[in-house]
């Protein structure tokens, strides 16, 4: 029984990361087809990141060790975060071992030796970005706690294997609290894997980006970790949405080799819906002011409030 | 149906109600306001339609259909024109920023119900959550008429403080049908009034933020001119209204 889990386990860590590029891909695809674009192949981020591995780093003289750590520290917080989160099983060995408020912290992790190695080779742009970062960072966390506080207190656990055998229980209900913290939810995810409202992952315009601005610096094997952990940061906020408001065809421990298979062929399906939204979504909206973006987190931070305010009035009574 | 669905279709509906003065709240643009303030008086009435049929009392429907007939479609509509008459469908500005207004209406809603809850634990939890979210609607609706300059949406939050007043009354059972209509009619009548202040407003000063009246009063000015807070007359505060209130 726990061999069969602990495979699995290993299967999920091995698939997210195969899969987060070809989201990244699918998503710019079915972006570019709105936009009446024929748009690149959905391979093409594989290509880019054997391109990147391929080429030589480039390191500035300023650079300190931080600058070159800083790729593989963050790839691998993401990491982790995204094999803790339930993807197309539940109950994993690894997912008994981390709670939702770790994976904020993971995420922060991240987050944090990024604007660091941002700011360590001492370039004007890389402490624009930085400073951005952390910004839309100081709003976004609060609110995304905000939201695991909500499901939490819902589902009795801050586990989101637990979350997860609550919600696709029959003890949910008509809540709007839960409606509340999917938006926030979903503007967080926005935020923080840097799409279009906030932050426009294509251009490389200095008076709006954030996320470009601090890894400008970086070229090479370094520039290909880094990529890939932003694709693999979306990959894990859709699966989260996912596990936590969809989480219906997701395989329990216990079941055979049979559920698993559908719950992977569900956990892809939810990922093509989740990325089709995300597309429609950037192709529909423009690009915000960077000094609008604290507004735009306020707000996801705000439901997320009203989702707690709301639930204690229902758990009093 | 059990109790609980019944519950939980209340609570959604009336978080929705306060949910949807936080819109009001933010939105700075006055035709989204007044299709908003459209949307504020559909969930009520959905909420007041709800209540009717969980408590087998009929008169309740008519409640709803007034909500939704006076306030979701008459008063909007002419609101829309009286805007296009006076030209004034720009962006309107709030007094203190987006963030501070939210989280005074944050406080407010948790103010609400961390009043009403305990005060009213021998009732049914129905009418329980009804009361604490009708307070927060009313509160907020407050908020918004003090946190504004423009009378237009002066105008909706007092409206807004309305339609919580009828979420409260709804929420009470035993609510008789005379006191609603002639509620609805009040209001229609406020409205009316409040209308043809409007077009004097903006007949008189040429516009319709309320900050020209205060100018107009003398009020601003002595601190635009740096005279000192000394300097300024407030009005004399009656203190027996209170002890005899």
């Amino acid at each position: 029984m726990a061999v069969i889990s602990s495979v699995v386990q290993g299967v999920q860590v091995l698939l997210v990361v195969v899969l987060a590029p070809l989201l990244i891909g699918y998503v710019r695809k079915v972006r570019a087809r709105l936009l009446r674009h024929r748009g690149p192949s959905l391979l093409q981020p594989y290509r880019d990141l054997v391109r990147l591995i391929h080429k030589d780093a480039v390191v500035a003289e300023t650079a300190s060790w931080l600058f070159r750590v800083a790729p593989y520290l963050v790839f691998s917080a993401i990491w982790v975060a995204a094999a803790v989160v339930p993807s197309f099983a539940a109950d994993l060995p690894f997912s008994r071992s981390a709670d939702l408020i770790v994976i904020v912290a993971l995420l922060g992790t991240a987050r944090f030796f990024l604007a660091l190695a941002g700011l360590d080779v001492g370039t004007s742009f890389g402490g624009i970005g930085s400073s951005r970062e952390v910004m839309i960072a100081a709003l976004a966390e609060p609110a995304m706690l905000m939201v695991v506080f909500t499901v939490s207190l819902l589902a009795g656990s801050t586990q989101l294997s637990s979350v997860v055998a609550y919600m696709s229980g029959p003890d949910v209900g008509v809540r709007i609290s839960l409606a509340l913290s999917l938006f926030g939810l979903m503007m967080v995810g926005i935020a923080e894997s840097g799409r279009i409202p906030v932050d426009n992952p294509a251009t490389h315009l200095e008076l709006t980006m954030v996320h470009e601005a601090m890894v400008l610096e970086y070229s090479g094997r370094h520039l290909a970790m880094i990529e890939l952990a932003g694709s693999l940061k979306l990959l894990v906020y859709l699966s989260l949405i996912a596990a936590i408001f969809a989480p219906w065809g997701m395989a329990v421990a216990g079941q055979g080799i049979g559920s698993y298979l559908v719950g992977g062929g569900v956990y892809v399906a939810k990922l093509a819906v989740g990325g089709f939204a995300l597309a429609v979504f950037e192709a529909s909206v423009a690009k915000m002011r960077v000094f609008r973006v604290p507004q735009f987190l306020a707000m996801a931070l705000m439901l997320g409030l009203l989702g707690t305010l709301l639930l204690f009035v229902s758990r009093t009574l | 149906m059990t109790a609980e669905l019944q519950f939980d279709v209340a609570h959604l509906l009336a978080g929705s109600l306060v949910l949807v003065s936080f819109m009001l709240l933010y939105q700075a643009r006055m035709y989204a306001l007044l299709n908003l303030f459209a949307l504020h008086a559909v969930v009520l009435s959905l909420s007041v339609a709800w209540q009717a049929y969980i408590q087998g009392a009929p008169h309740l429907y008519v409640t709803a259909l007034i909500a939704l007939g006076f306030k979701g479609v008459l008063i909007p509509v002419s609101l829309h024109r009286i805007v296009q008459q006076l030209h004034i469908h720009r962006a309107i500005e709030a007094v203190v920023g987006v963030g501070p207004t939210m989280l005074i209406g944050m406080g407010l809603v948790a103010l609400s119900i961390g009043v009403v809850i305990p005060v009213t634990v021998e009732t049914d939890s129905l009418a329980r959550e009804d009361l604490a979210f009708a307070l927060a609607v009313i509160l907020l609706g407050l908020l918004m008429m003090v946190s504004r300059h423009n009378a237009v949406s002066q105008v909706i939050g007092f409206m807004s403080l309305e339609n919580g007043l009828v979420l409260a009354a709804t929420g009470a059972k035993g609510m008789p049908l005379v006191i609603e209509i002639s509620v609805a009619f009040s209001v229609l009548i406020a409205f009316i009034v409040i209308g043809i202040f409007l077009f004097r407003i903006r007949e008189r000063f040429d516009t319709v933020d309320l900050r020209a009246l205060d100018d107009f009063r003398g009020e601003r000015r002595l601190f635009r001119m740096g005279e000192g807070l000394d300097t300024v007359e407030l009005p004399a505060v009656d203190d027996s209204r209170g002890e005899r209130g």
